[in-house]
């Protein structure tokens, strides 16, 4: 368990600083590569709980194809340093405050009912992979084929889009 | 003692990990040799050869160039990117080989021997994930290097991987349907059927009632797709030399420099291992299980080569030669001979034996590849991977997933 327990811990400190690191960088290459170290440590973290195949897409879909595209956006547009504004008034008198609040209101939540949340169990490891694919197209195939058509749909407006110009 | 075995889990993966690099990089080095000599002898040229007999210590005189060469830093450049980009490449090419199972479990000394460094459930997934990550390191080395033609090559080949990934990805999708199962293991453990042999791998994909369906259409897009996302000839075009100088690679030099060579050929042994264990059986061997003859064909093929090894060594003109190569015959012809004496061991390495013999017919490809095709244009390349080989995968994928559900019924 305190193994289990020490790797839970190193990969959420790397989310967070990755997280951090995020919004500080200056440079957007720089704020994409930390978003990439998030996406790989939510991965580990998803796969501490037993989750392997879910651990996997992570990493293939988040962490792969959509940050490679950032990425390539980035490089394409070859964007440069961003440049620092002096902090809005609003977000020093309101967003701190209320970002401080709701951090204050979440973490007495969980502390509050840590006794009552159930551990996550890890799912037995062999089947898993089957059981979600089972669920995916039995008990959940509307949800699912609906989704595959909104992607579908999002596929064919980024073509419209793209061929207007001609 | 009881420390070691306590601790057993974590000594064993690190001395797997230890050894398998060391293999790897072993081969990495002469790959690059046998590429030379392979490219030049299509050439009708000789390839290296001064250096040791038949040029052998050539990778070895490279590695030490490699360590000594002036690294020079290119100005201007984003260090960060710049320094992280052959590390991830190299870092990436190599945890990927941890997840290949190179042979059945061995018995040693009462244990059994898993012969992978992670025997994953989702080993496949896990390679996938590596390799949609693979392309950082080339996408940023060309990004950080400050220079128009590493800029265009890294995006250039950012471009091919993301095109090319979905066709690999998909084109495996009928092996994991006809296995079902995402472990390398049990992909291989299916494909063994007695006394089919060779029939029953997925390139043929006989079952053991005689019919099956052939995974021939998605090996080919496998292959297709694999040799793209490792950059390799026709598809190597992010190195396009008369077109981009160098591409992604062109402002590093030295051990940077080599990083990247080394992860390209250990992607390509990855990419090697992968296409034997989905297609072509694994560790099987591909002659029936009750030829139990064929446990000799190990033997047979080093015996004659350690002779010959000597022979050729004694007529070889310098002294080096002469002490070398009769050296590593005897040793060779003396394996041969002890696998013939020790059956026991000899069982214990058909599962290996055929396994890399596999894995080399595919590395002899690449080569060959690259000595006989031209490069594609980089429009023919687009179009090729997604009017053609996804259709063509999608395809392989409905048909696979009909005859499956038709057998079911």
């Amino acid at each position: 368990m305190t193994g289990a327990l020490v790797i839970f811990f190193a990969l959420a400190a790397l989310a967070v600083v990755g997280s951090v690191s995020l919004i500080l960088q200056r440079e957007p290459i720089h704020s994409a590569l930390s978003l990439i170290v998030v996406m790989v440590a939510l991965a580990g973290l998803y796969l501490l709980m037993g989750a392997e195949f879910v651990a996997a897409v992570q990493i293939i879909v988040y962490g792969g194809a959509i940050m490679v595209l950032f990425v390539f956006v980035i490089m394409l547009l070859n964007a440069g340093e961003e440049e620092r504004t002096n902090f809005s008034k609003l977000a020093t008198f309101a967003g701190i405050p209320l970002a401080l609040a709701v951090t204050g209101f979440i973490a007495a939540a969980i502390a509050h009912s840590s006794a009552s949340l159930p551990a996550p169990e890890p799912s037995g490891a062999l089947t898993s992979t089957k059981t979600l694919s089972m669920l995916l197209f039995s008990d959940f195939v509307y949800p699912f084929e609906l989704t595959s058509f909104l992607i579908l749909v999002a596929i064919l407006g980024a073509i419209v889009l793209a061929q207007r110009e001609n | 003692m009881s420390l070691l075995t306590q601790y057993a889990f974590l000594i064993v993966p690190i001395v797997k990990v230890a050894v398998l690099i060391l293999i790897v990089l072993t081969v990495d080095a002469y790959l690059t040799w046998i590429e030379r000599k392979v490219v030049a002898h299509i050439q009708s040229r000789w390839g290296p050869h001064r250096v040791g007999p038949h040029g052998l210590l050539q990778p070895l005189a490279d590695g030490v160039k490699f360590i000594f060469k002036e690294d020079p830093l290119p100005a201007n450049v984003d260090k960060v990117a710049y320094f992280l980009a052959p590390f991830l490449a190299l870092m990436l090419a190599l945890t990927s080989l941890a997840v290949i199972p190179f042979g059945p479990d061995i018995p040693v000394l009462g244990h059994r021997l898993t012969l992978s460094v992670a025997d994953v459930n989702i080993s496949l997934l896990v390679l996938f994930s590596i390799t949609a990550l693979a392309v950082y390191g080339v996408a940023l080395a060309g990004w950080a290097s400050n220079n128009k033609y590493s800029l265009l090559g890294g995006l250039r080949s950012s471009a091919q991987m993301i095109s090319y990934e979905l066709a690999l990805t998909l084109s495996v999708v009928g092996v994991l349907l006809v296995a079902g199962s995402f472990s390398l293991r049990e992909i291989i453990e299916h494909q063994a059927n007695g006394h089919l042999g060779l029939l029953g791998w997925n390139i043929f994909g006989f079952t053991k009632d005689g019919v099956g369906f052939t995974q021939i259409i998605g090996f080919f897009c496998f292959y297709i797709a694999a040799i793209a996302e490792t950059n390799r000839v026709p598809f190597d075009l992010p190195e396009a030399e008369s077109e981009l100088v160098a591409g992604f690679h062109t402002e590093y030099a030295s051990m940077k420099f080599a990083m990247f060579f080394i992860a390209e050929y250990t992607s390509m042994i990855t990419i090697s291992c992968l296409a034997t264990i989905l297609f072509f059986g694994g560790w099987l061997s591909p002659f029936p299980a009750s030829w139990t003859l064929t446990h000799y064909v190990p033997s047979l093929l080093l015996i004659p080569l350690g002779l010959w090894v000597i022979f050729d060594g004694l007529r070889y003109e310098n002294i080096f030669g002469r002490i070398v190569l009769p050296g590593v015959g005897v040793v060779l012809a003396a394996i041969g001979a002890g696998l013939i004496v020790f059956p026991a061991v000899n069982d214990a390495i058909q599962g290996v034996f055929w396994f890399l013999t596999k894995v080399f017919t595919f590395l002899f490809i690449y080569v060959w590849m690259r000595g006989t095709l031209p490069r594609f244009r980089y429009d023919q390349l687009m179009s090729f991977g997604w009017k053609f080989l996804l259709p063509v995968s999608i395809a392989n994928v409905v048909l696979t997933s009909a005859v499956v559900l038709w057998r079911m019924h």
